[in-house]
This record gives C-alpha cells, sequence and structure tokens, in this order.
C-alpha cells in the first residue's frame, strides 16, 4: 500500500485571538519591518499515512483532523497530501 | 454516610488537593480517581479539577479525553451522575464533548490570577441548587485560556435551555456572553472557569465557593 505525507496547518478561526501572533505583529516594527499586518500564528502537524490512494488518505487525515487534530469550534485546518516516493536507491534496488 | 466525591488526577493536574480539602471542609469525603483507570470507584459525584492534564499538548484538554477515566466519567455522566470541571476540567470536558463550545486564549492575552465576581444564572445545575438565582459570588480565576467561545446555534440553545449556570459581573478574558460556566442538557454536568474550592473559607478571602460545594454535595443525594 502506498505511503502519503499529510501536512495539516492548523490555524485559529477568524475573531478567535492569537496572542502570539499579535506579539510577533507588535515586535516586528522594532526591526523596521513597519508595514506588516496579519501576522498569525498556528501549528503544522506532519504525518504518514498508509492508504489506497491519495483521496483515501486525505479522507483518514480530515477525518483525524474532526476528532482531534483540531478544534472544529475555535480552529480551521488545511491538509495537503503528497505521495511518499521511495528513496533513488530502494527503487533502483526494485528494478529487475 | 458523607458524599463520596472523586477527584480526578491526570499528570499534571494541581488542584486536587485544594478540592479534597474543600469537600472535606465541608462533610464530604474526597477521593482521586487516577486518570487511567477505568473506572469511577463508586462515588457519588466527580470533580475534575484544574492544572495543565497531560501537559497541555496540542490544545488544553485535548489529550486528557483519551485517558480510560474520561470513558468512566462519560458513562456516570450519561447515567445522571454530578461532574464539574473547574477551569482546566472545564476545558477537559469541552474537549470530551461532555460540554459545548471551547476555551481561547484570553482576549486581553493575559494569564489571569485574580478574584472575580460571578453572578448565578440559574439554580438548575448540580452547582448552584443551593445558590439563589441573581447571587453574585467572589470567587478567583487562574487561568491563559478561559475565554469561552461558541458557534451562535449553541449560544441560542444555551440561552434557550437556561443552560448559562453562572456569569461574570466584569468580564474578565472576552468570554462570549460574559459566560464563566454553563451545563449539559441533563444539568448535571458543569464546567466553568473559576475556582470554587479557592474561595472555600474566609482564609482565602471568600467562602463564596462554598454555596457551590455545598449544592454539589446535595447533588449526590446521599442521606446525612
Amino acid at each position: 500500500m502506498p505511503a502519503f505525507e499529510a501536512r495539516v496547518d492548523v490555524q485559529h478561526l477568524p475573531g478567535i485571538a492569537d496572542p502570539a501572533g499579535a506579539t510577533v505583529e507588535r515586535a516586528l516594527p522594532a526591526l523596521g519591518y513597519t508595514k506588516v499586518t496579519h501576522v498569525r500564528i498556528g501549528k503544522t502537524i506532519r504525518l504518514v499515512v498508509d492508504a489506497p490512494d491519495a483521496a483515501q488518505a486525505r479522507a483518514q487525515v480530515e477525518e483525524m483532523c474532526e476528532r482531534l487534530l483540531a478544534n472544529p469550534v475555535i480552529e480551521a485546518y488545511e491538509v495537503t497530501i503528497s505521495e511518499l516516493v521511495p528513496s533513488a536507491r530502494v527503487s533502483s534496488e526494485r528494478v529487475p | 454516610m458523607s458524599a463520596r466525591v472523586g477527584v480526578v488526577l491526570f499528570p499534571g493536574s494541581n488542584c486536587e488537593q485544594d478540592v479534597i480539602f474543600a469537600v472535606e471542609e465541608l462533610g464530604g469525603s474526597g477521593e482521586i480517581l487516577w486518570h487511567g483507570d477505568d473506572n469511577t470507584k463508586g462515588v457519588d459525584a466527580v470533580i475534575v479539577p484544574g492544572g495543565f492534564a497531560h501537559g497541555d499538548y496540542l490544545r488544553t484538554g485535548a489529550i486528557a479525553r483519551f485517558s480510560p477515566v474520561m470513558s468512566a466519567i462519560s458513562e456516570f455522566a450519561a447515567a445522571g451522575g454530578p461532574v464539574v470541571g473547574i477551569c482546566n476540567g472545564f476545558q477537559v470536558l469541552t474537549e470530551a464533548h461532555l460540554l459545548p463550545g471551547a476555551l481561547q486564549k484570553n482576549a486581553g492575552l493575559k494569564f489571569l490570577c485574580e478574584t472575580v465576581e460571578l453572578r448565578v444564572e440559574t439554580t438548575s445545575s448540580v452547582l448552584t441548587n443551593a445558590a439563589r438565582t441573581g447571587q453574585v459570588l467572589r470567587v478567583p480565576i487562574n487561568h491563559f485560556e478561559g475565554n469561552y467561545v461558541c458557534d451562535r446555534a449553541t449560544l441560542d440553545e444555551l440561552h434557550a435551555e437556561d443552560r448559562i449556570v453562572v456569569r461574570y459581573v466584569d468580564n474578565p478574558n472576552g468570554s462570549l456572553d460574559d459566560i464563566a460556566g454553563v451545563c449539559n442538557a441533563g444539568r448535571n454536568v458543569v464546567g466553568l472557569m473559576p475556582h470554587p474550592e479557592r474561595a472555600s473559607h474566609q482564609i482565602l478571602g471568600s467562602a463564596d465557593g462554598v454555596v457551590m460545594l455545598r449544592s454539589l454535595l446535595a447533588a449526590c443525594r446521599v442521606p446525612a
């Protein structure tokens, strides 16, 4: 079964306080970056999941987001799926 | 026989002894429920105390809900058993879907540690049955993520079913609709950010939390 790497980007929903982002936004002008707004700090979760295809990998990860990785009451998430390609050496060994 | 109150101990809980002390001052008996146990030891009520259960990793309360004792508490609650979550315990109960909504970071972006005034909004809950509606209680808060939030439909439901148990008189953390505590539809599960156990004796600066803890003991329906 192929393996897929999932990258889950979790961000606060609009209107939800983000003190870390707000603090960074206040710090940036001190370095001369005076035109920066909308700093938001979220988190990235990466995981590898075995699934028959990308669509099923995505479905599994989205379910994980709903049930654990994010709290839908206060957080939004975005899932990016990419198939893990076996390393070149391993694949060349597989070639007869 | 005195009411037996089980107080959950997760790795990272830090208010369990205070809760047990306060419960026992009022004539109840308190005992620890270890988070890894899969039962509630036959107690008459459960308190999920404050602290940082499982380090608050991922989100406050998010990992605690997978502790075996939480399944037992869910069953206990479903059977009508009184369950109260205080501070981190409230966060755990929302993550466990025993209570609606979530607790986000305080609007002022500050950790708050102060005594606030709460107004009792309903006496129909296991935490307020001995109080008066409109009664104002001085109880400490001690949190960073205490800013209650829920979607519009949930808020409408809370209003329609009179499930906002206590409100802040002067909202310290940005909570939606000044909400400091809510209950479930069965009114036997209550979560609140303020700490009644820290207002359980005049020597602590306030004894206003006593009426809440007495309510919980009364809800146990154990013959005195």
